[in-house]
């Protein structure tokens, strides 16, 4: 199962992954500008912000305790995990089994539990309301995520992320209705974990009705690089999810290494629409009020059973 | 391994239980200042423990079952033992776990006055030999001698601060609930045994029960032991009982004894009825989902440190009855090795819940001593004060949150597992039905990262809250960390939770003999050539997972991360006050409370609490804002139940008459009737 190509493209990959993360962020951050109307930034905005932040001094508060050192390492060691689990180029991953889309919801709900934790370690009054929202969403999100996962897992037969892709990719090309309802759920947890809106704001700062912001607000410099970075991750790490599990075609196959341009190509092209359609999101909706979150999730929670129940109806 | 001669495992597991007692009356030697007590008693209640750990862990490997038969008891009715892998298996969790717990306890019960130390160490050991009777009894007799005696020296021990009124009535709704209990396995028994007179459990095991009574022994075992395990609604004694008692007693109860009432389920219902039926499963899932959200949506709203702990034990219950229900629902529609699946995931997380619900009501034991607090919201910034507590308690509430790689996420990721082979079903309605528990399963561990964020970051993290309330020590000079046997024993059940984390195969493997024994088949063949390293527990193409893996590689690029960032950037670090967004006058009082961390939940589920809330207003004097939450069983279920019982009680209550002639009129009339019907 495992070999010496095998883990050097796992690692590769997972380099790729987290080198390429920011870029996403820029590129959907450059569109939303055209689509305002305002000269945009530079698509490397993203990494030149991180240099600046990762030069800085760290200011810390003198009560801060261990834990909130640590969390920003972290988090950043979750996501690379993450990023080194979801097939992005090929399915050919020996580190694979270790984690299924079980494991993979439990390594996003570790990365939130610990920066929720740090929020609350200064003991600032936005750190506590930040954290409790973040927790809000989360609890929300993560049953809505994994029925969306579920029906992916009843189609294929398997928890294992790579197996399902191989699985979903090999079918030939229809409209299943069960894919549908849980794409959309998927996009709408896309959404909510990923701090954007509807959920939240992220290109706010200090505004009352903040989420992901408000956790932060104690961290500068290489700290905030890193939880800024492990978030763009987090965002690129979604996003291909989604790819491989609706639109998988074009991934290379395990063992066949010829594919791999191909899938370069393919995987840049839908990396690329899926930004520019996230843009357009963000452009159409507007903020939705924090108590409205529960009714978005809940809608993404029913669309991912319904994706389920049509599964079991079609397959009766 | 060393090879004893046939019986010994069964011996030395009965030599555990009877050392227990002999130290608990050992204990009650008053010389000295109660000197045995004080310094031997819990340390040797330790080393009995890790005996009969051994012995129960060997016994899992047993072909056969041991059994003995004790020449005490009644003259017709002597006591049987036997020791199968089930038992084995539960005498393991109890003897590990108390191990941890009777360590601590030795530091814990320290400053105890002599006469109050010997009483509590005698309680405390009866206690536990009474756990270890209840798994080894093969009888009826032995059994619900065992039961109630559990129930009354935990009884007492709930009632060791007994001048307290509010612990009182906490240990008669104790009493009361766990006599109920035990009426309904006396009946239970009674049923089984179908008026044959012979109680040993193999002939209630060979007795064959037509379907209905079947079914009417299935639910009073079910009720039965669910009202010692807490599930809804027969919880209501555990959110009273569990704070109320001395911290490691508490961490018994909710790790352990809760544990014998999952034994006693799966005994009676697996071994003994038999011939599961899925309806019974699906009846089992049912109460399971519904305790387990009840269970952790009342969590979420306490602010009492302990209390909060027992509405998660209610929660955890909840879980272990999940996967035990889908176990019956696919032993009942003919899926042995499913089924398999689903009691090895229920009875993991039994352990799983016993290591860290122990080391989490240990911290808080540790906090409550070391403070003079329960409340949270008068905690905060513990983490600088009680370092290594603050560690050991973080380990277990990401293990009870069910975050990789610790243990809680290992059965709970089997329960899924388990959800997930619903396709194979027939039944479309079940079909459907069992991934829905499974998502109620996936809220309700997210609920719970939650309360444990809330929990963790307002007592260990943050700042102090309030200043200490008059009478109590002064801030600086409490909130020391615990002392060394505290530390010890929530050392040893941290390992726990790393153990059984990162190495679930072995477990797995374990706990297929096990089902075995019981049902008689196992896991899928696939399942059993797993290797240590990667856990698959139906095929390798169908789901794996690999802690180890998860763990080195998380490790690992953190440690990369950090490297890389001092070595090409620096480490430079000022120090300054926190930062107010602009605000001036951010004290520690604007910090969330455990209340206010709570207030979404009660926005989100606001129907499914009772709530009375007191607002101010505008021209208050003296605002004061209130906030207090009911459980609404007692209010449509217990409150009227109590009235009832008096109103009947009040009627019975006319026969009184306390005159000696109206008693004697009642003997003749009953004499009379006797000779008009029985001639």
């Amino acid at each position: 199962m495992i070999d010496a190509p095998g883990i050097a493209f796992q690692i590769l990959q997972s380099v790729f992954v987290v080198l390429a993360a920011p870029l996403l962020m820029g590129w959907a951050n450059q569109c939303r500008a055209w689509l305002q109307n305002r000269s945009a930034p530079s698509i490397l905005l993203p990494y030149y912000t991180l240099g600046k932040l990762f030069h800085k001094d760290a200011v810390m508060a003198r009560n801060a305790s261990a834990l909130f050192r640590i969390t920003p390492y972290v988090l950043f060691g979750c996501m690379w995990l993450a990023a080194g689990i979801v097939p992005v180029l090929a399915t050919d991953l020996p580190f694979a089994p270790a984690a299924d889309i079980i494991a993979l919801v439990g390594v996003f709900a570790l990365a939130r539990v610990f920066s929720a934790l740090a929020a609350m370690d200064i003991g600032t009054a936005f750190g506590g309301l930040g954290a409790r929202r973040e927790m809000l969403i989360g609890f929300l999100a993560e049953p809505a995520m994994l029925m969306t996962l579920f029906t992916a897992a009843f189609i294929s037969g398997s928890t294992q992320l790579n197996t399902i892709v191989e699985t979903l990719a090999r079918r030939e090309f229809a409209i299943y209705p069960s894919l549908a309802f849980a794409a959309v759920a998927f996009l709408m947890v896309l959404l909510a974990e990923n701090a954007r809106i509807p959920i939240d704001n992220p290109t706010t700062h200090l505004e009352l009705t903040m989420i992901h912001e408000a956790m932060i607000l104690e961290y500068s410099a290489r700290h905030l690089a890193l939880i800024e970075w492990a978030a763009a991750i987090k965002l690129f790490a979604y996003v291909t999810i989604g790819i491989a599990l609706f639109v998988p075609w074009g991934i290379a196959e395990a063992g066949n290494w010829g594919a791999l341009p191909l899938a370069f190509v393919a995987l840049a092209a839908k990396l690329a629409l899926a930004g520019a359609g996230l843009a357009f999101l963000e452009m159409l909706l507007a903020k939705l009020r924090l108590f409205l979150a529960p009714e978005f999730l809940s809608t993404a929670f029913l669309l991912g059973v319904l994706g389920m129940l049509t599964h079991f109806l079609a397959h009766a | 391994m060393l090879m004893l001669p046939a019986h010994s495992l069964l011996s030395v597991s009965f030599l555990a239980a009877a050392a227990w007692c002999a130290i608990a009356v050992l204990s009650l030697i008053p010389a000295n200042e109660a000197f045995l007590a004080r310094k031997f008693a819990f340390p040797l209640g330790a080393l009995v423990g890790l005996a009969l750990a051994a012995a129960g862990l060997q016994a899992i490997w047993l072909a056969a079952p041991e059994q003995m038969t004790l020449p005490l008891g009644l003259p017709d009715l002597p006591f049987h033992l036997r020791l199968d892998p089930l038992a084995g298996y539960f005498l393991m969790l109890l003897g590990a776990v108390s191990a941890g717990v009777s360590v601590y306890a030795a530091g814990y019960f320290r400053e105890e006055t002599a006469g109050r130390l010997a009483l509590i160490a005698l309680e405390y050991h009866l206690f536990l030999a009474s756990m270890a009777f209840v798994i080894l009894a093969d009888d009826a007799y032995l059994f619900m001698v065992a039961w109630e005696t559990m129930a009354l020296s935990s009884y007492f021990l709930v009632t060791t601060d007994h001048k307290l009124p509010a612990i009182r009535s906490a240990g008669f709704l104790y009493l009361l609930l766990a006599h109920l209990g035990a009426l309904a396995i006396l009946l239970c028994f009674g049923v089984m045994s179908g008026g044959h007179g012979d109680y040993s459990f193999a002939a209630l095991r060979n007795a064959h029960l037509q379907p209905q009574w079947a079914t009417v022994a299935f639910l009073l075992a079910f009720f039965g032991f669910g009202a010692k395990a807490g599930m809804i609604p027969l919880h209501a004694w555990l959110p009273e009982a569990h704070p109320a008692a001395p911290t490691p007693v508490s961490a018994l109860m909710s790790g352990i004894m809760l544990k014998t009432a999952i034994y006693g389920m799966i005994r009676v219902i697996f071994d003994l009825i038999g011939n599961v039926r899925w309806e019974w499963g699906m009846l089992v899932l049912a109460i399971g989902a519904g305790t387990t959200l009840f269970g952790v949506l009342y969590a979420l709203m306490q602010h009492d440190l302990k209390r909060l702990l027992a509405y998660h034990s209610v929660e955890n219950i909840g879980i272990i009855l999940l996967g035990f229900g889908m176990s019956m629902v696919f032993l009942g529609f003919g899926y042995p090795a499913a089924a398999a699946l689903g009691l090895i995931a229920a009875l993991y997380h039994a352990l799983n819940h016993a290591v860290f619900k122990s080391l989490l009501f240990l911290g808080a034991g540790s906090i409550l001593k070391s403070t003079g607090q329960r409340n949270l919201n008068r905690m905060g910034g513990l983490i600088h004060k009680m370092p290594q507590t603050a560690f050991y308690f973080l380990v277990g509430a990401l293990a009870i949150s069910a975050l990789p790689p610790l243990n809680g996420f290992v059965s709970e990721w089997l329960t899924f597992q388990t959800a997930l082979q619903a396709p194979i079903l027939e039944n479309g309605v079940v079909r459907s039905l069992l991934p829905l528990f499974a998502a109620t399963l996936a809220l309700a561990g997210a609920l719970t990262a939650m309360c444990f964020v809330k929990v963790y970051g307002i007592a260990f993290l943050g700042r102090p809250r309030e200043t200490q309330p008059p009478g109590q020590a002064p801030a600086g000079e409490n909130g020391h960390d615990a002392g060394l046997p505290e530390r010890f024993g929530m050392a040893w059940l941290t390992a726990g939770c790393f153990v059984l984390g990162l190495f679930p195969t072995g477990f797995v493997l374990m706990l297929n003999r096990v089902t075995v024994s019981l049902t008689g088949h196992g896991l899928h063949k696939a399942a059993l050539e797993s290797s240590w390293l990667w856990m698959v527990p139906i095929s390798p193409a169908r789901a794996s997972y690999s802690p180890i893996v998860f763990l080195i590689v998380i490790v690992s690029v953190t440690l990369l991360t950090f490297v890389i960032v001092r070595r090409y950037f620096h480490g430079r670090v000022r120090y300054s006050e926190p930062w107010g967004c602009g605000y001036s006058e951010v004290t520690a009082r604007t910090q969330d409370t455990a209340d206010a961390f709570g207030q979404p939940i009660r926005h989100v589920f606001g129907p499914l609490y009772l709530m009375k809330r007191h607002m101010p207003g505008p021209d208050d004097a003296s605002p004061r804002f209130s906030l207090k939450i009911y459980d609404r069983h007692w209010y449509w279920l217990y409150l009227p139940l109590a009235r009832l019982t008096e109103f009947v009680s009040s009627k019975i209550a006319l026969l009184q008459q306390g005159k000696i002639s109206i008693y004697l009129l009642y003997s003749f009339l009953t004499l009379i009737a006797l000779l008009v019907f029985v001639r």
